[in-house]
């Protein structure tokens, strides 16, 4: 299908040798000259007055340089602008177990330690709110009163198309349920960390354990009150972040604020707890859904009612809250749609966003509800849903476009890969099958920060020597951002991933980039790095037409693939970012293995070597340097909240999932996953196939076994020993399929496959288990007791 | 402090350390060898494996004074001059995502090949379910210490 060298080829990941050694620098690996050691002191109650904090007997101590309590900080902090509102260190109260209140910096950890035992804290305790629907009434003691809200009420968000009365009433058949969710945490192996290095002009360069440089950048200037010239944020590698490392966070700026005082460099790393405490996890999620099947018409109509608890703060709530309506827009048409989002405050752990945002919960109960509608219409579910997958270049409701969708084809060879038709309801009592199908983002269009910069930028240089380095400031956190963005400009310029460098994720020597969260780099930072290579080619068919001696090419404008429903934004030219899977350049030229080869005119069939070429062109102007920027066409409604969920692509999946569940024990086994997920062109089917196993292994564990435990608003499990995560022996037997489409604007084609793949595995293990045994759990996770529960219900009700 | 003798990939190192200094902070704080590392604390991530007498132990857990005598090996002493297989297997076999317990995991899969061979695929479900890995899923690294064993046993050795 395609004539890329490069793009699809499994490629091992940059970077891949230097952690297979043990060589690569994690941020706590790194060594900054004589560093102080930074400790916080927590909260032990969930909701507090601060009647006292002494830090005097802490200063005392030899060897404790600076400690810091929150009224050293003047602002809060939060990543979005609307609503910022975390202290780095507890002023005045405090909101949840483990909220930081004091911090230390010493010349030792074991003195560190000490100080942090010196400093007195006196707390007056407040009822703390620690149940969401309670949170949602009138309180005398609101968490945030600054807010000056009656309740706990934190967001409340509203969206209704079409006419759901007329919906229902057209459907055959109506099904409801209500769910629930626990809350979930990240569960990243590699601890926060943060080390600031400061110079004698008090210059700052931050290292840290984050999925968004640009953001923390932004943050630290804001809460120290310095430009942002005067600080450096560098993420090093990354042990992992599926969104727990996607906010700007307390513990970084209170590292720079010691620097700053102290004036000498400062390392902490926070030990597991605290990263439990600090990770910004899963909403725990209760929702009330309806929704009518029509075997002709479709869905006609679906309502739900969420309440997301929130925690102590805001984070990412605003977005959550309308991600749980909006990301049922997909993968199949809803005429009419309503959704209400209710997000409260409660003195517990802050949620935010985690992989696949929002979209998972409400995926597990509308995918539940469909799978029993169609038992109600005696329909087979995965043919129902065949015929019910958005066709390509549609428009949503809410006004999504959806450019490219493979799923179709996809959810039929995972039909026949899976022998779906042999199996379901066919198989014998404790063995079943389930089918669920899920969409996602391939970035959200609009930014944070509302300003008309780019949303990404990559610069490319060109030494004498002709190796290529690329700038980005995508943060690779494992996912191989890094990779793609090399095999790009490889495959562009036709030279081997060994002469391509890339240095990412340093705000001083890249361009910005918004960072690696909604799935937003292959897209985004791709098509600004596949921008950036075109027009560095140009530049050397330049010079090759010069060696040569003919005329350099008259580039034809393409005719943009994506001239259905664009909606505004720039014309495309011709090394505009929407070349899509397009691989004509323009330029009558071929660049592969290092040669640069003339396909038409005078010059026809003679070679120049890529490494000549690029000598004469620095011969002529110095290093060659140039950029290209992704900024996503202007997209959606003018309704509120039109702007959530608005993404310049969607990637769809399905999953098929077989089970085994022992009725005496409850307990479930997942024995294969048949799962088919449209990411477009897959650029690199390797770091694909990786993204889809390791989906599938956190979605079973937030579908068998993942959950924080809370007793009077303290987390009881917040350890890798009682925080269960799947070992090896729960991995199931996988197949994928995964070249289903390719999209007009993606790069090369290309959509999202780290986040998407998440959502659908959960309830296709519900909707499995109900083929197995006959019961429907509408409680995640779905673990042996609460089988056992709904097994004797069954019974009983026969009985 | 007590002065301890051990040596740490073929090197002999004699040290004053604190007696509730652990093998992991040792190993980090003392050599700088960063390559262990350092996940949970209590034993439970695996991340900081390493080899103590040939045998995969959890650095974190172990006072350093303990491996008085032993010799340690760390992902820093796999492979001077080239990749062991298990290394190579699993840059091969996209084994490797972020790469936070990718160390441990090339000494689990070095310790379970040099016992098994030819393991089973149990047997390295067992090994790999010592260390917690989030990114991958465990397949990949399952099948690159197969292939490993396999590249092993046609004469590439480390």
């Amino acid at each position: 299908m395609s004539s890329y060298t490069v793009i699809g080829k499994p490629t091992p990941m940059v970077g891949s040798r230097e952690k297979v050694t043990g060589k690569a620098k994690f941020t706590d690996d790194i060594r900054v000259a004589n560093p102080l050691i930074v400790g916080l002191l927590r909260s032990p109650l969930a909701s507090a007055k601060i009647s006292r904090l002494d830090l005097s007997a802490a200063l005392a101590l030899e060897g404790v340089r600076a400690g810091v309590t929150g009224k050293d900080f003047d602002s809060t902090i939060g990543v979005l602008p609307i609503s910022r509102d975390e202290p780095p260190l507890a002023r005045d109260c405090v909101r949840y177990v483990g909220e930081p209140v004091a911090a230390i910096a010493a010349e030792s950890s074991s003195l560190c330690r000490q100080a942090l035992e010196l400093i007195r804290v006196e707390y007056d305790p407040i009822e703390p709110c620690l149940d969401s629907r309670k949170a949602l009434k009138e309180t005398s003691h609101p968490i945030h009163p600054e807010l000056k809200k009656p309740s706990n009420l934190h967001k409340s968000v509203t969206q209704q198309f079409g006419n759901l009365e007329k919906g229902f009433a057209s459907a055959q058949a109506v099904v409801e349920g209500s769910f629930d969710f626990a809350p979930l945490t990240h569960a990243f192996t590699e601890p926060f960390a943060t080390q600031v290095e400061i110079d004698t002009d008090s210059n700052l360069t931050v290292y840290s354990a984050t999925q968004v440089p640009h953001y923390l950048h932004l943050a630290l200037s804001g809460a120290l009150q310095l430009p942002l010239h005067k600080i450096r944020v560098v993420k090093p590698y990354l042990g992992g972040g599926f969104g727990g490392k996607s906010d700007p966070l307390p513990h970084e700026i209170v590292a720079a604020r010691l620097a700053l005082i102290s004036g000498r460099n400062v390392r902490l790393l926070l030990d597991r707890e605290e990263t439990f405490f600090t990770s910004h996890g899963r909403h725990p999620t209760q929702i009330g859904m309806r929704l009518g099947l029509h075997s002709k018409k479709g869905i006609t109509a679906l309502s739900g009612e969420m309440l997301i608890d929130g925690g102590a703060y805001a984070s990412y709530g605003v977005v959550t809250s309308y991600y749980n309506g909006v990301l049922l827009q997909g993968p199949y048409p809803i005429p009419n749609l309503s959704f209400h989002c209710d997000r409260v405050y409660t003195n517990k752990l802050t949620c935010g966003a985690m992989r696949g945002h929002g979209g998972v919960n409400p995926r597990f109960a509308s995918e539940v509800l469909l799978d029993m509608a169609c038992e109600k219409l005696q329909l087979d579910p995965c043919e129902t849903r065949l015929r019910l997958i958005h066709k390509a270049e549609t428009l949503t409701v809410n006004q999504f476009r959806i450019t490219s969708c493979g799923l179709k084809e996809g959810l039929a060879t995972a039909m026949e890969r899976s022998r779906w038709k042999e199996k379901v309801k066919k198989l014998p009592f404790g063995r079943g099958i389930g089918v669920a199908c899920g969409f996602f983002i391939s970035g959200s269009a609009l930014p944070i920060h509302w300003n008309k910069i780019p949303q990404s930028t990559v610069r490319l240089t060109i030494d004498f020597d002709g190796a290529v380095t690329v700038y980005s400031g995508a943060s690779d956190i494992g996912q191989g951002s890094d990779t793609v963005l090399a095999q790009m400009v490889a495959e562009v310029l036709g030279i081997s991933l060994s002469h391509i460098k890339v240095i990412s994720a340093d705000t001083r020597l890249c361009p910005v980039d918004l960072g690696s969260y909604s799935s937003r780099v292959t897209f985004m930072a791709g098509n600004a790095a596949r921008n950036a290579a075109i027009r560095m080619r140009k530049g050397l068919v330049a010079a090759a037409c010069g060696i040569l001696e003919i005329k350099p090419p008259r580039y034809r404008n393409p005719k943009p693939a994506e001239s259905f429903f664009r909606q505004g934004g720039r014309k495309p030219d011709f090394d505009s970012a929407y070349l899509g899977p397009n691989p004509d350049y323009s330029d009558g030229f071929l660049f592969q293995d290092a040669k640069i080869s003339a396909l038409s005119g005078k010059a026809k069939g003679k070679q120049l070597d890529y490494f000549e070429v690029v000598k004469t062109a620095v011969e002529d102007h110095g290093t060659l340097q140039t950029q290209g920027i992704y900024l996503s066409p202007k997209l959606g409604g003018t309704f509120k909240g039109a702007g959530a969920g608005l993404s310049p692509s969607y990637s769809f999946t399905a999953f098929i999932t077989e089970v085994t569940v022992n009725p005496q024990t409850g307990f479930i086994k997942v024995d294969k996953v048949t799962c088919a997920h449209d990411c477009g062109q897959p650029l690199n089917p390797m770091a694909v196939e990786g993204q889809i196993e390791g989906s599938i292994h956190m979605g079973l564990g937030q579908a068998l076994m993942e959950g924080l435990d809370y007793v009077n608003g303290a987390v009881q499990n917040a350890s890798f020993l009682e925080y269960k995560i799947p070992s090896a022996f729960e991995q199931p037997e996988i197949e994928m399929i995964y070249d289903l489409s390719r999209d007009n604007e993606g790069p090369f084609g290309a959509k999202e496959a780290g986040e998407g793949v998440l959502a659908p595995i959960i309830p296709s293990v519900a909707n499995a288990i109900y083929d197995a045994v006959g019961i429907r759990l509408c409680s995640v996770p779905m673990t042996p007791d609460k089988v056992l529960a709904a097994l004797n219900a069954k019974r009983g009700n026969h009985t | 402090m007590k002065v301890i003798t051990l040596k740490v990939n073929g090197h002999c190192f004699v040290k004053a350390v604190c007696p509730s200094m652990t093998l992991l902070e040792f190993l980090r704080e003392e050599l700088h060898l960063t390559g262990t590392k350092r996940g949970c604390d209590v034993g439970d991530c695996g991340c900081c494996t390493v080899l103590l007498d040939g045998k995969p132990i959890l650095s974190c857990l172990l006072p350093v004074i303990e491996a008085e005598g032993c010799e340690v090996v760390t992902i820093e002493g796999i492979s001077e001059c080239r990749l062991h297989p298990v290394q190579e297997a699993m840059v091969e076999q996209g084994a490797i995502q972020c790469g936070f317990c990718t160390p441990a995991m090339v000494l689990n899969g070095v310790h379970l090949l040099g016992t098994h061979p030819r393991p089973t695929v149990d047997q390295v479900k067992e090994c790999v379910s010592g260390t917690l890995c989030r990114c991958t899923g465990y397949t990949k690294i399952e099948t690159a210490f197969l292939e490993a064993a396999k590249k092993m046993e046609h004469g590439d050795n480390p």
